[in-house]
């Protein structure tokens, strides 16, 4: 194809355009326009006028920098849940017993389905009355009496995080799987030789060489779970008292509930300067892996 | 040899696998076990796992109680369907300039694509929401599909991309030999042999499509009768008095059909939601 390279060749341009203009139709454009009305004090009186860093200085000064710090303990104790469970269930899935290929397909449904449906089947579960998870823990005496536990700050603030975990705890399981799939057998069988325990080789082999993946998945992980709308909002609808309201759910209320596009549309640029900073760590993660050879 | 386990490492592995198994599945089954439940039965104390005069019925009086419910799972259906049919218009084409040719600006391009995963409905929906207003799409199937699309295009382009790469350049060159244009080459000679690669991609849109319908229909979508399961079934859910049965009855019901394309097409399905969370 020497003679592409003669002049600008535009077809490759061409066959980009249907897939650029429905992302900047959707994604470029309102991202421009969130960092534009964040200076602005839009709602749904239709002037709109440029105030600034007002919009910021109004939010950080009030009860956000408590919903920031809320959002990261939320995200940290679901992905750190997620990469415990997820890590333990991959393990289990890649031992190779009768049965792992009915198990592993059981992991995959929580992912699969729409969470909302799920969400809709945890808030039965969390119902304290009649709910199966407070029926049980009466039933064994951990608890006295009805647990209400979307009722409270500290029980929903746990309950919406174990609903998170339970969907995304599929996906790292399978990922991980995948990556100790991948895992030379020709090592285990040479550690194997020398007598080497399975556990040992869990933790020396295994481990060390899929701890590229780990990191992978979990900087993923994290920006999914910052960026949780559904299972928090189906659950909770960021309440008790705000005591599951995360970064992106005030966001949705200000600008949804409360026409306050401006001071929304601040807290959303603060986001995304959130999910930047992630994604610039996990790129940097990953160059660092493929110099050192040990992606794939 | 190396895999022969001994009797303690079994208990330990099917232990273990059955903890990880309870507590993915255990709201599942939950879920069936309510939807037997007659209503009375589901308001007792203390707490039972079974109760007495199990039935079925939910399942046929759920279509009276939640009158719009098949509509909801027809909708669900087609809004996933068209994501899938959009995004696949979307992807293949810019699957193949990213596998195939070398032009300037193409690796921060694909970046830019890839960085869409990063963002989410959520953070855009303020001018989304102006956006959707002003083509006068707010309460159509529209304002639900576009935006759908656009997010699972980046991981589509993904899979598709590292798929046609391994198609040997020989055969494109050939029909180029023999005259043909560069769109026919992509239409008769491209689509035909990566087509398992572009079922791969079509599933795992589907799959995401169907999973991530709140957002958008919950604030760009006020008829009732264009809402997908999510929304449709989300009314009965904040509702004072939940009719638990009928709704769990539901909503297995409204799974039931990514349930069953996943059974059938795991293989597929598993390679295409992790491939698409690998970026090299």
């Amino acid at each position: 194809m020497s003679e592409t390279n003669q002049k600008t060749d535009y077809f490759p341009y061409l066959l980009l355009v249907p897939a650029l203009f429905i992302t900047l139709l959707i994604v470029a454009w309102p991202l421009a326009e969130t960092v534009r009305l964040s200076f602005t004090d839009a709602s749904l009186n239709p002037n709109e006028e440029y105030i600034g860093f007002a919009n910021y200085e109004r939010i950080l000064s009030r009860r956000f920098p408590e919903v920031i710090g809320r959002t990261f303990l939320w995200m940290s104790l679901s992905v750190a849940l997620k990469l415990t469970i997820g890590l333990m269930g991959a393990l289990l899935l890649n031992a190779a017993v009768p049965g792992r290929t009915l198990f592993r397909i059981l992991t995959m449904p929580p992912w699969i389905i729409p969470i909302a449906i799920g969400m809709f089947i945890w808030g039965w579960m969390y119902n304290g009355q009649f709910g199966m998870i407070s029926g049980l823990m009466q039933r064994i005496g951990l608890a006295d009496g009805p647990l209400e536990f979307l009722a409270a700050k500290d029980t929903a603030f746990l309950a919406t995080v174990i609903s998170d975990v339970w969907i995304g705890v599929p996906m790292v399981a399978v990922y991980l799987l995948a990556a100790m799939q991948s895992v030379s057998t020709d090592m285990y069988e040479a550690a194997w030789v020398d007598g080497a325990s399975r556990w040992y080789r869990i933790r020396r082999i295994t481990i060390p060489l899929i701890t590229p993946s780990i990191v992978t998945i979990g900087i993923l992980s994290a920006i999914w779970t910052f960026n949780s709308f559904d299972a928090i909002w189906i659950l909770t609808q960021g309440g008790p008292r705000s005591g599951t309201t995360t970064m992106i759910i005030d966001t949705y209320k200000v600008a949804i509930d409360r026409f306050r596009y401006g001071e929304g549309a601040a807290r959303a640029v603060l986001i995304v300067l959130i999910m930047l900073s992630f994604s610039l760590a996990y790129y940097m993660v990953l160059r660092k892996l493929s110099k050192s050879g040990a992606t794939k | 040899m190396i895999n022969r386990y001994r009797w303690w490492e079994y208990v330990v592995i099917y232990g273990g696998m059955a903890v990880f198994l309870t507590f993915i599945l255990a709201p599942f089954l939950e879920a069936f076990v309510v939807s037997l439940r007659p209503l009375d039965r589901i308001f007792s104390i203390p707490y039972r796992f079974f109760s007495e005069g199990m039935s079925f019925e939910a399942y046929f009086s759920m279509w009276k109680s939640v009158p719009l419910l098949w509509l909801y799972i027809l909708n669900s259906l087609f809004i996933a369907g068209s994501v899938t049919v959009l995004s696949l218009v979307a992807v293949i084409p810019a699957a193949y300039a990213f596998a195939r040719f070398e032009f300037k600006g193409s690796r921060a391009i694909l970046g830019a694509f890839l960085a869409i995963n990063m963002v989410s409905g959520a953070v855009l929906i303020i001018p989304l929401y102006r956006v959707m207003l002003q083509l006068g799409v707010l309460n159509t199937y529209m304002a639900m599909i576009v935006p759908g699309t656009a997010f699972v295009i980046p991981t589509g382009i993904w899979l598709l991309r590292s798929y046609l790469i391994r198609i040997p350049r020989e055969l494109e060159e050939a029909a180029w030999v023999d005259g043909a244009g560069r769109l026919y080459t992509l239409r008769r000679v491209i689509i035909p042999i990566a087509m398992p690669g572009i079922i791969v991609v079509s599933i795992t849109a589907f799959i995401t499509a169907y999973a991530q319908q709140f957002l958008f229909a919950l604030t760009f979508n006020s008829r009732n009768e264009l809402n997908p399961l999510p929304t449709g079934l989300y009314q009965f859910f904040g509702r004072a008095e939940v009719v638990w049965n009928e709704l769990m009855a539901a909503s297995l019901v409204g799974i039931l059909p990514v349930l069953i394309l996943y059974v059938v097409l795991q293989r597929y399905i598993v390679a295409g939601l992790t491939a698409g969370a690998i970026k090299e």
